[in-house]
């Protein structure tokens, strides 16, 4: 039932969305995984950021992608907690560790030794509409727990127009993708936030972007 | 509700698939040569057209509400790479949403054929509103030049494309032989196959450049060759799709040529003053809508106008 309910929302009212409201212009889609495990990380400026980087993958994988979320933001009452479990698919981790915690990623880590695909947003939270924040140190640590899983990452422009954080009404715009090439855990975290950082700024300068003010 | 398709629709509109196939097979023909980079833009450019015209095809023989609703969408697509590409303000975005509404009730009053509304509703009423809105915002930076590009968009996307939907519902016995669906194939037809012809004879004859600051591609040979091959099209076209007798449909053929033209080095303009080559990757092989739709941005109104004034 959810699994079907899953697969209505995301290959029906998702990508109804995404590719007719919006509309997508992806570059080197080539580049995205195509089965897993696999970590897709992105900016994040918007909710729709999770419905667009699912609509770039095919039905079939659709029950192996799992967007990673915090879970005191997208874990409510009893109907919205299983929304976000059962038809966004959600992962839930904990943002704020406490003393005696278990690795706070241990569940990304099974899920990918399981071969599923995470949709992470290392930023944390929407940030300014169409600016880009630096990245948490969290995923260094999600590589280095994982050495053998590709990252890809993904740059995304023009969302943050559409329905920037703290809007409700979504104005249609063309959203460009733009898809990086897959990067491995290098033996450093400094080192390995470096690159990711600047593997990120320069799609960014691909795209050549004028800036929204 | 059941747009009666007369003979002469469905006849043109096998013709439009006659010369999809022809240009198939000399593609399939120039393969067999050799490939190269250029014939694979030629190839992804005719697979567009398979689609445009099997679109086009469904939403006009389905019914005339489809159809309205069709060119709604083709409003709508292009509205929005428009107001993706150029630059708009970040206090602008629930006036875009605005913009946007005008569409809906833009092709509404087409429906409802109540022509006063449709002829004022975007010059006058939605003329007045946005800025009203933006000032409701309050942001004074840069006000004019957001209010004029938004303003420019809404014309030619919204107001001057309805004009081709709006041809769907003119008094059908004003032309008996085809209908409003046989006016708003002469006029894309036409404006399509000239975009095509210019084209074409620009790259056999091609010498003196007609506006090189804005499109140095364009020639005066490839111009004058289109506006002839069109104007020579819509006189043998013009006795099954329109009520024109032929000096009017000489006239009607010089007029969507010589618009169709200036249509699109607008565009075309626009494009370089943005700094991009295509407006969007929708079509593959063409770019985005708005280049595909370029010239009929010109074509449609002042076609309408014409037989509005002639006829109805």
């Amino acid at each position: 039932m959810a699994r079907l309910l899953r697969f209505i929302f995301y290959g029906g009212i998702v990508r109804l969305i995404v590719l007719i409201v919006l509309g997508l212009n992806v570059r080197h889609r080539e580049r995205l995984p195509t089965l897993g495990p696999a970590i897709v990380v992105a900016n994040h400026n918007s909710h729709l950021d999770t419905m667009v980087l699912m609509s770039l993958f095919p039905l079939r994988l659709l029950p192996k992608l799992h967007p990673v979320a915090a879970m005191d933001y997208f874990l409510g009452s009893r109907l919205f907690s299983w929304f976000t479990l059962k038809v966004i698919g959600i992962l839930p981790i904990k943002r704020k560790v406490e003393r005696g915690d278990d690795n706070p990623l241990e569940p990304c880590n099974q899920a990918l030794r399981d071969g599923q695909v995470l949709i992470v947003f290392p930023e944390g939270s929407r940030g300014e509409p169409e600016q880009l924040q630096s990245f948490k140190g969290s995923i260094a640590r999600l590589a280095e727990n994982n050495p053998a899983v590709p990252i890809v990452p993904v740059f995304l422009h023009g969302l943050g127009k559409a329905l920037p954080k703290g809007e409700a009404i979504l104005v249609p715009f063309f959203c460009d993708v733009l898809v990086g090439e897959p990067l491995r855990w290098t033996g450093d975290r400094r080192r390995y936030m470096r690159e990711l950082d600047e593997r990120m700024k320069l799609l960014a300068s691909e795209g050549n972007f004028p800036s929204w003010e | 509700m059941q747009l009666d398709v007369s003979p002469a629709v469905l006849w043109s509109l096998s013709g439009l698939y006659a010369i999809l196939i022809g240009a198939s097979l000399i593609v399939v023909l120039l393969r067999w040569r050799g490939p190269d980079n250029q014939r694979a833009e030629l190839v992804q450019r005719i697979r567009s057209w398979w689609i445009i015209v099997t679109l086009f095809t469904l939403a006009m023989v389905m019914s005339r509400q489809v159809a309205v609703v069709f060119f709604a969408l083709v409003s709508f697509l292009a509205l929005k790479e428009y107001l993706s590409i150029v630059p708009t303000r970040r206090a602008d975005r629930r006036v875009l949403f605005w913009a946007y509404l005008s569409i809906p009730l833009q092709y509404y009053w087409v429906a409802q054929a109540w022509y006063g509304m449709f002829i004022i509703f975007i010059p006058v009423y939605v003329f007045l509103l946005l800025p009203m809105r933006m000032v409701l915002i309050g942001e004074t930076k840069e006000f004019l030049r957001a209010a004029g590009t938004l303003h420019w968009g809404v014309m030619t996307l919204v107001f001057g494309i309805s004009h081709i939907a709006y041809l769907l519902v003119l008094p059908q016995e004003k032309n008996p032989g085809a209908g409003g669906a046989g006016l708003v194939l002469f006029l894309v037809f036409l404006t399509q196959f000239n975009d095509v012809a210019q084209y074409i004879w620009g790259k056999l004859l091609g010498r003196h450049k007609i506006i090189p600051k804005v499109s140095p591609n364009k020639t005066w040979e490839g111009f004058l060759g289109g506006v002839a091959t069109t104007t020579l099209l819509a006189f043998l076209l013009s006795r099954w799709l329109t009520p024109f007798g032929w000096p009017w449909a000489l006239v009607a053929g010089v007029l969507i040529s010589v618009a169709g033209f200036i249509g699109d080095v607008t565009i075309s303009a626009l494009k370089r003053d943005i700094g991009l080559k295509d407006t969007g990757t929708l079509l593959p092989g063409h770019g985005g809508i708005l280049d595909r739709i370029d010239s009929l941005t010109y074509t449609a109104p002042l076609f309408f106008h014409f037989i509005f004034y002639l006829h109805y």
